[in-house]
């Protein structure tokens, strides 16, 4: 087997990696490049434990290859703050206590950032169904879907 | 009540490195010149192993070592262990087969571990145990506890009879039968608690090191109490003493139950990597976890209640047989007895009970706690059977229930199944449960409903809960090999800060954030000044970890008492220095002050002297300000509640949609309220799952079909309806900080709550009974089998 050489944008940085042909990008973005807040939930795209985004759509990261993320954009958890300033999303999950364990909480504030960037103004059905794709044992949804209709809030409001 | 104190609404401190990307969980650790383990693993239910060849594996690139069942019997390794006997009837202790790492001779689920590769890579190891050839002779199989128990059945281990464990009893028999010899009513029910998989999201982990050089052994793993791991894998595994094993549970992506237990897995990789002398690291694929992580539940239970004439409950009789699987896990024999059975008064003051309980081998993934462990069975069983009697007397189900209540005036309360409850309200909660609920406006929204051509029911649950587990002197008479207190150990340092080591451990609670709220509380230092440490053996003394709701109630207790002596300390330093007696000092606020003077002494200050000591009484006074200190229960916390559910049900299609559900607990002191919500959402929402969604299947052959989660349904954030959480809390629980524990309430309250709403929708089609999971399919079945009679 002979390793593919990839060149990325993740997170707004130009990035090469190697990965082996059969590599998935969650496995590169974590084994090869350290990026470790997307996990592995179940390898098979029902959980939403691994969600990124490439080009501008929500992707499971665990049914993507590393080597097709040649010559596109990646965004991940490790990219939503800005230095120590917490975007909106993870700022309100932050006030509303919307994780527990933390495990799936990377892939949550991923897809709904994709949901917000998508629809600005979301019904709470609409929240629940943008979110169906991710799973969280712990906190029953609920917590999570009112931090992310507060974010949308605050974000039209410009706060 | 200060901002960050007892009570307060503290944001969470763990929460920064979870939103960003940057938890520490095992598989995010990997350690140099690191190989991996991959397990291979039965295909079959239950068959014997004729012959196993790993040459060709042992061959492939980049395998570095095959091991077989055989390499660990030859190596004298002990087997997995089991922490809780159980006595039956006649005396005899419990069939308690042996359970190996890995399998030489039989393997009896699928998913028993057969042999372990390991490799260079991931990949080389799966790819490499695909090339072991194993003979596999099939035999029959059982799955169902009804069957196992039958003449003739496929014996799961060779040398135990009708595949019983224990048969088991708890109660006065003669007084029940004397119950039910003066009834008016006999209420009886048959239900199944299904058998369920816990699916933390993280799937589990072990990454085994060791360091030839000292000797010394590490694990980390995903635990939910990495002390009991070093303990039953140190003691009783692989005869390693503790001060040459270090356990580490870092950041654990959520356990409910399924990461208490000691796994092969654990043992496998903290064994071979001194054989290897290179870490060994195992991460656990979702289909793995499936067929491997303990599952939970798996109960089927008839049961009768005589009432008398005025509707009150004189007698109640039970007969369970509980599911196993193929071996017994670390705590699987306590869950259907003393975590069961015990709590069979519910919140009822029934004078007589008796219960029996026999334990049952299958070839089936073994059966242990999941979040609530025994008490929805229970809980369940007994919300049905009032519910049922509600129905057959004629009793409106609310009077029914406030007819049987125990009184707060009875308590402490003695039941007749051992345990006696210390404080509670239960009529108080019931009607703050009602009164959230909205229960006098249920008419108008069934209206609504049926205007739409849908049919609305309510179901309410009252339940009772044992947690702050456990007096050790009770849980030890009862069959406990263990212990179950907890520790905690308050370093102050010299400038004010605090570290607390907690035996406890935070896989989703938060303590970080609540331990920190009661140390700043008790001494009266900044929330900001405190930090949590906990998950490793090597940093905190002992543990008995976090399971059963018993982290606040006794960890918290441990945390309080250690507080307490650093209280002590930091007076007698205090006193020696503003020159008073020790009993003239009196602690406030973070400050000692010389009573009736304003000669005050900061907290910061005192923890100064304490490690610069210039003129101390060396004698009397020893510099520093460190405790530690254990804390054994006196009794068990009793969390209580009552939970109403509203469902909407398609009659055209079966399916149920849960419109309204309310919890109102009393779960003592809350310490933040936010976390507290957060708890019951989640249990509750498990429940919810329980009982309209999760139902794990085998197929005749023993093949499990609910193997991933195209076949198993988990709730989903479109499934669920907001959550009315509500607290009706009652002081004087039996520990310092009276807390009652909050973590399972959500999941013992929600199933009985859903399904009698399920019930209730559809009595007017005829329908009297629904099994969990409600699924479309069987409710629609359920209707059309009342219409066809």
């Amino acid at each position: 087997m002979t390793a593919i050489a990839v060149a990325a944008t993740i997170n707004g940085e130009a990035t090469s990696f190697l990965c082996e042909a059969e590599e998935t990008l969650l496995d590169a973005l974590r084994d090869r490049l350290g990026l470790t807040g997307a996990k592995e939930g179940c390898g098979t795209g029902d959980c939403g434990a691994c969600s990124v985004v490439l080009d501008g759509r929500l992707v499971c990261s665990c049914l993507v290859l590393g080597a097709e993320a040649e010559g596109r954009e990646v965004e991940t958890i490790e990219g939503m703050a800005l230095g120590d300033h917490l975007h909106p999303l993870q700022q309100k999950f932050l006030d509303h206590a919307a994780l527990q364990c933390g495990v799936c909480t990377p892939g949550f504030l991923v897809a709904a950032k994709a949901l917000l960037d998508q629809n600005p103004s979301p019904t709470e059905e609409e929240v629940r169904f943008g979110l169906a794709g991710n799973l969280c044992r712990c906190t029953g949804y609920d917590k999570i879907v009112r931090a992310v209709m507060d974010a949308a809030e605050s974000m039209r409001d410009g706060r | 009540m200060s901002e960050t104190g007892i009570g307060a609404r503290v944001k969470r401190v763990e929460d920064q490195r979870f939103l960003t990307g940057q938890g520490n969980y095992t598989d995010d650790i990997n350690r140099p010149n690191q190989t991996y383990a991959h397990i291979l693993r039965s295909p079959h239910a239950h068959a014997r192993i004729r012959s196993l060849d790993t040459a060709e594996a042992a061959a492939s690139a980049g395998v570095v070592a095959v091991f077989t069942g055989k390499d660990i019997a030859d190596s004298g390794v002990g087997g997995l262990p089991c922490g809780w006997q159980i006595h039956s009837k006649d005396g005899s202790p419990m069939a308690e087969p042996a359970h190996p790492m890995l399998v030489a001779d039989k393997v009896r689920h699928v998913g028993d571990q057969v042999a372990m590769v390991i490799a260079e890579t991931r990949d080389q190891a799966r790819d490499a145990a695909e090339k072991i050839v194993v003979d596999y002779e099939a035999l029959p199989s059982v799955t169902a506890t009804d069957v196992a128990i039958k003449d003739g059945a496929p014996l799961v281990h060779d040398e135990v009879a009708l595949n019983t464990c224990y048969d088991w009893e708890l109660g006065d028999k003669a007084a029940t039968e004397a119950g039910f010899a003066n009834a008016a009513h006999v209420v009886k029910v048959d239900v199944v608690n299904n058998r369920i998989i816990p699916n933390a999201m993280e799937p589990r982990v072990a990454l085994g090191d060791y360091d030839g050089s000292t000797g010394d052994y590490t694990l980390f793993t995903t635990s939910q109490n990495p002390h009991v791991i070093r303990l039953l894998m140190g003691a009783f595994v692989l005869q390693i003493p503790e001060h040459k094993l270090r356990v580490m549970a870092p950041d654990v992506g959520g356990g409910f139950g399924s990461k208490i237990f000691h796994y092969a897995e654990e043992a496998l990789v903290t064994w071979a990597a001194r054989k290897l002398g290179r870490p060994v690291k195992w991460t656990s694929d979702r289909s793995e976890a499936f067929m491997t992580d303990a599952h939970g539940r798996d109960h089927r239970t008839h049961a009768e209640l005589a009432i008398d004439g005025d509707g009150k409950f004189l007698a109640l009789r039970v007969s369970t047989l509980a599911n196993m699987g193929a071996y017994l896990s670390t705590f699987a024999t306590s869950i259907p007895t003393y975590l069961s059975a015990t709590l069979l008064a519910g919140v009822y003051t029934t004078p007589a009970i008796y219960s029996e309980v026999r334990a049952v081998f299958t070839n089936t993934v073994p059966v242990d706690a999941v979040r609530g462990a025994g008490r929805p069975e229970t809980t369940y069983m007994l919300e049905r059977l009032v519910d049922q009697a509600a129905k057959q007397t004629g009793i409106d189900r609310a009077e029914l229930r406030r007819r049987n209540f125990i009184q707060p005036e009875q308590m402490p309360y003695q039941t007749p199944v051992a345990l006696q409850y210390d404080v509670g309200d239960y009529p108080a909660v019931f009607e703050a449960g009602l009164a959230a609920a909205d229960y006098s406006g249920f008419a108008g929204r069934k209206a609504e409903t049926e205007s739409r051509g849908k049919l609305r029911g309510l179901g309410i649950s009252t339940y009772i809960e044992a947690c702050g587990i456990a007096p050790s002197a009770v849980a030890g008479a009862l069959g406990a090999r263990a212990g179950l207190y907890e520790s905690a150990q308050v370093r102050v340092h010299p400038t004010g800060s605090v570290t607390l080591f907690t035996g406890s451990h935070s896989h989703g609670q938060g303590h970080e954030t609540t331990f920190a709220q009661v140390v700043s509380e008790m001494l009266g230092v900044p929330f900001e000044s405190v930090d949590v440490s906990h998950g490793d053996t090597a940093k905190v003394q002992f543990g008995m970890g976090t399971y059963g709701s018993r982290s606040l109630a006794v960890g918290g207790s441990a945390i309080y008492k250690a507080c307490e002596k650093i209280i002590d300390k930091a007076t007698k330093i205090a006193a020696h220095i503003l020159e008073a007696s020790e009993a003239d000092i009196e602690f406030k606020d973070g400050n000692f002050t010389v009573a009736g003077t304003d000669k005050s002494m900061a907290f910061g200050e005192v923890a100064l002297a304490a490690y610069v000591p210039h003129n101390f009484p060396h004698e009397t006074l020893e510099p520093g300000l460190d405790e530690n200190a254990f804390y054994d229960p006196l009794n068990f916390s009793f969390p209580s509640g009552c939970h109403i559910c509203e469902v909407e049900v398609d009659p055209e299609t079966g399916v149920v949609d849960v419109a309204k559900f309310t919890a109102v607990d009393d779960i003592g002191r809350v310490v933040n309220p936010m976390i507290v919500e957060g708890q019951v959402h989640g249990g509750v929402v498990h429940g919810i799952g329980q009982a309209l969604l999760e139902g794990c299947k085998y197929d005749e052959n023993g093949q499990l079909l609910t193997g991933s989660y195209m076949d198993y349904t988990m709730p989903r954030a479109d499934d669920m309806p907001f959550i009315t959480v509500e607290q009706k809390s009652v002081m004087g629980a039996s520990n310092p900080l009276e807390v009652k524990g909050v973590g399972e309430v959500g999941a013992i309250g929600s199933p009985p709550a859903v399904i009698n709403a399920v019930v209730d929708a559809l009595g007017p089609l005829g329908v009297s009974d629904v099994a969990m999971p409600a699924t479309p399919m069987t409710v629609w079945q359920a209707i059309q089998e009342a219409q066809a009679h």
